[in-house]
């Protein structure tokens, strides 16, 4: 175990005493304590920055099932790296940022900082694993931390079912995800990422390879939210505003775009890896922006962004893939897709972070999110005035900020696709740069929206139910370190271009390193008169457009009817599946046994006769019969006669007379098998049990003595006749097909000579297998002492007798 | 010869058997019913000794000493449930 590993686990450490640091130091608010991990974290993380930028990697492995193959590798690359630098540096503000938003005397802390404790080494193991397996399980960890953090809130109804749904649709993706990963190392032989890789060429025409893609690409996108599995991020929003901050903006929901980057070198020169990665991330990208618009919560509008923008990076890191597809690159064109997608994530995670935290301090000093009832703000809060801004204007591609900057290489990177004629994009490949600029248009206008409908318009003070002032300092610093770097790297892009953008998409690329190319990371803020600034200007324009007639067009989402919409069609799934499962419940579980008698028979039936004739496994074979005496033949009749008047008889005591009969007939065979000890026992059994079965009768109620036959149902006679009819051909099948001769011939030869004994029967028992008798001696003992205690212990109203 | 002999006296006891039989299942009264049992009882005894001629063995002999046990016991129980009501009586002193 390194210090890298034990990076990993420090916050899962920390989490173990975070319940003590609560209850033994109630002044101090708990997160100051936990501000340092993440801040160590950080520290630790930058180190590596070196040697990734040098295009070294670290690997350092600790064992843990090596029999299996499940090692916890650590495993730090550019792209890795990238995405521990995010979570534990975004993770560093969202906890000052916690500090100041919940109230230390009013929330349970000690569970809120275990579950975030929790995330962050879920996060840290995702991106810094190698271990397929290991990933899976920090991959799980994830969901059960995010699950535990949206219903922090436990007695708020929305808080569970967000929590659910949120659980329901990741957990189904993560399983995906574990089917995915059997079925590549088993094609792979190994459950190393990297070894997989090594040998993908070897094993990447197999069937079962695309299979596994698209596993993967299903846990990719539940996590990541994208469409049609975006639904259970907005409800989400529950969740306290740094949790949404942190897990549903910056890092939980880019586990998926992790995956996506990281199986990119594995799976992207399969042409279905970028027909669904690039056209599912471009819907989503407009889908998402669609529907923002519509919202009228100030989370929610974020919640549906989140979404397009995953949406957007998703459909880069698609569009990057077709890259791979070409064999020598001239000018590493088609590599500009994979450094947007990098680009804009980092982008991404400083403005959304910032937006999220300015919405939670609207909230917590409004006292509400609606944004039909803020308005105005701007002069009281200043400060969060601008961060919203900034942030809004980057997420809506403004230069200078460094949303417009990856917002610009996201255009470059799509009409370069388009234009390439790759996998017979010559048509369809249009609509990509149509479906972008739409979304873009759609993502200008909710971002103006947010900021015009809180900070500006109408003052509308009597609707807000606390009275709005700024928020203390200690809130605002957070979202002003995000802001300052939307500036910083607005200005100075190529801040960042070598230190963590290049490292990250050699990663993502490893096969354009190999083959002697560079990826060039020049990022420009102005770069000339071109097609992409060109749809910028008309992006801006249609946007302010729409935006000024908003209200105007506004009311056409309403159109769009209830059942169409996903979230009314997951709805319906739970309900009718559980409507299904009960109703298939009812039916199959009556309660009644002589369903489940007819059940348990029918499919013996079913199973014995269907083995026997398909398996061919009848045979009748007369040589081993022996000759038939008239004597038995008369018995048969009596035991026959006897045994149909049962089901025949009127009284139940005709019935247990009767049955006496088959009992005292099956002796009398006994006698004639020449089988003394059987007849004896046999005979005072059956009295005893015909003197029980009297007893039984005597003591019934008096509506059951009544004499009545046992109604005749159709479906009882064929299935108790099949049930005969299968066992009878399972014991001439048998008895025709001996494989071995009999042992009893060891038993006759040794009963006098081993056992000292006369009588084999009673050697058998006690002697060669006196084993058994033992636990039959210890039945008939369990059998009295359970009638003692059943006859004894009676409870009549609960009171012993 | 005696095996022909043995086999008319099986049929015999079996011809025997069945009337009582019939008496079991027509009845009309229990105590038909029971006398008949005990009486089929007792033919089971010879139908016993009558096969261990024919078997030529003597380990059935203890097989008739029980079944003449068991009818005896079964045809006493039967009565005093006829007459009483139970078989096994409360002691009146606990």
């Amino acid at each position: 175990m390194s210090l890298l590993h034990f990076a990993i686990l420090l916050p899962l450490v920390v989490s173990l005493f975070i319940p003590l640091l609560y209850k033994k130091i109630r002044s101090v608010h708990t997160g100051w304590f936990v501000l340092l991990v993440p801040l160590i974290l950080v520290a630790y993380f930058s180190q590596f920055l070196s040697q990734t930028m040098a295009g070294k990697t670290v690997v350092a492995t600790m064992k843990w099932i090596p029999s299996l193959d499940i090692n916890f590798t650590a495993y730090v690359d550019g792209l890795g790296l990238l995405f521990a630098l995010l979570i534990t540096g975004i993770g560093s503000l969202v906890v000052l940022y916690s500090i100041y938003y919940l109230d230390a005397k009013k929330e349970a802390l000690h569970n809120f900082y275990v579950y975030l404790l929790l995330f962050m080494t879920a996060m840290l193991g995702i991106v810094l694993s190698d271990n397929m397996i290991v990933m899976y399980l920090f991959w799980e960890l994830t969901s059960i931390s995010s699950f535990l953090l949206i219903g922090y809130w436990y007695e708020r109804e929305r808080s569970r079912y967000g929590a659910q749904k949120s659980m329901l649709i990741t957990v189904f993706g993560g399983l995906s995800m574990l089917g995915g990963i059997s079925l590549l190392s088993l094609l792979s032989g190994s459950f190393s990422i990297r070894e997989s890789l090594a040998t993908v060429g070897t094993y990447s025409s197999d069937p079962l390879f695309t299979v596994s893609l698209v596993l993967f690409l299903l846990a990719a996108f539940t996590k990541s939210a994208q469409f049609p599995f975006h639904i259970w991020l907005p409800d989400a929003m529950e969740a306290p505003t740094p949790v949404s901050a942190y897990l549903h903006s910056a890092t939980m929901v880019k586990a998926g775009l992790y995956l996506v980057a990281r199986m990119s070198p594995i799976f992207a020169e399969t042409p279905l890896w970028f027909y669904l990665v690039s056209s599912v991330g471009m819907f989503t990208l407009f889908w998402g922006s669609l529907n923002a618009v519509k919202q009228v919560d100030l989370k929610a509008i974020l919640a549906y962004s989140t979404i397009s923008q995953l949406g957007l990076i998703m459909s880069l890191l698609g569009l990057g893939a077709a890259a791979l597809q070409v064999e020598i690159l001239p000018d590493s064109l088609y590599t500009v897709a994979t450094v947007a997608a990098v680009f804009h994530l980092i982008n991404h995670a400083t403005f959304k972070g910032s937006l999220f935290m300015m919405a939670g301090i609207v909230d917590h000093e409004t006292g509400t999110r609606d944004i039909r009832k803020l308005g105005g703000l701007s002069q009281l809060m200043p400060v969060t005035f601008t961060i919203a801004t900034i942030g809004a204007l980057s997420m809506a591609g403004v230069p200078p900020f460094n949303g417009f900057l990856s917002k610009e290489m996201f255009l470059t990177g799509v009409l370069e696709v388009s234009e390439s004629g790759l996998f017979h994009l010559d048509t369809f490949g249009l609509l990509f740069p149509f479906v972008a600029v739409i979304g873009s248009i759609f993502t200008f206008v909710y971002s103006i929206l947010i900021v015009y409908r809180t900070f500006l318009g109408p003052r509308q003070l009597d609707k807000l139910p606390k009275k709005p002032h700024e928020a203390p300092i200690g809130m605002l610093i957070p979202p002003l370190v995000l802001v300052s770097l939307v500036i910083l790297i607005g200005l100075f892009p190529n801040l960042l271009s070598n230190t963590l953008i290049r490292p990250a998409a050699e990663a993502i690329l490893p096969k354009v390193i190999a083959n002697g190319g560079t990826i060039p990371v020049e990022i420009k803020l102005w770069h000339g008169f071109n097609l992409e600034l060109f749809l910028t200007v008309l992006i801006i324009s249609v946007g302010t457009f729409l935006f000024l007639t908003l209200p105007k067009w506004r009311s056409l989402y309403h159109r769009m009817p209830k059942q169409v919409s996903l979230n009314h069609q997951y709805d319906a799934l739970l309900r009718r599946g559980e409507r299904t499962s009960t109703a298939i419940h009812d039916t199959v579980m009556t309660g009644y046994m002589r369903s489940y008698l007819v059940y348990i028979f029918g499919f013996i039936v079913v199973l014995v006769l269907s083995s026997l004739y398909f398996l061919d496994a009848f045979r009748f074979d007369v040589n081993p019969l022996s000759t038939v005496h008239t004597y038995e033949v008369v018995l048969v009749l009596v035991l026959v006669g006897s045994a149909l008047s049962i089901t025949f008889a009127r009284s139940r005591l005709t019935s247990i007379i009767l049955l006496g009969v088959v009992g005292y007939t099956v002796a009398l065979f006994f006698v004639l098998f020449r089988a003394p000890d059987l007849a004896l026992t046999q005979l005072v059994i059956e009295t005893v049990s015909v003197a029980l079965f009297l007893l039984v009768f005597y003591h019934m109620p008096e509506i059951s003595r009544k004499e009545e036959r046992i109604k005749f149902k159709l479906g009882n006679a064929a299935i108790s006749a099949l049930v005969g009819l299968s066992v009878t051909l399972v014991a001439l099948a048998s008895l025709s097909q001996r494989s071995f001769a009999s042992i009893a011939q060891y038993y006759i030869d040794n009963v006098a000579d081993l056992a000292a004994g006369g009588n084999m029967v009673n050697v058998i028992l006690v002697d060669f297998r006196g084993f058994d008798t033992l636990f039959e001696i210890s039945v008939l003992a369990i059998a009295g002492l359970g009638i003692y205690a059943m006859i004894n212990f009676r409870k009549t109203g609960g009171i012993d007798k | 010869m005696l095996e022909m002999l043995l086999f008319i006296a099986l049929g015999g006891v079996f011809l025997s058997m069945l009337g009582l039989f019939y008496r079991v299942i027509k009845g009309p009264s229990v105590a038909d019913r029971v006398i008949a049992l005990d009486s089929i009882g007792i033919s089971l005894i010879s139908v016993v000794g009558l096969v261990s001629i024919i078997l030529r063995t003597s380990d059935y002999l203890e097989v008739i000493l029980l079944i003449g046990i068991l009818a005896f016991i079964g045809t006493v129980a039967f009565s005093k449930f006829i007459e009483k009501g139970e078989i096994i009586e409360r002691d009146r002193n606990q």
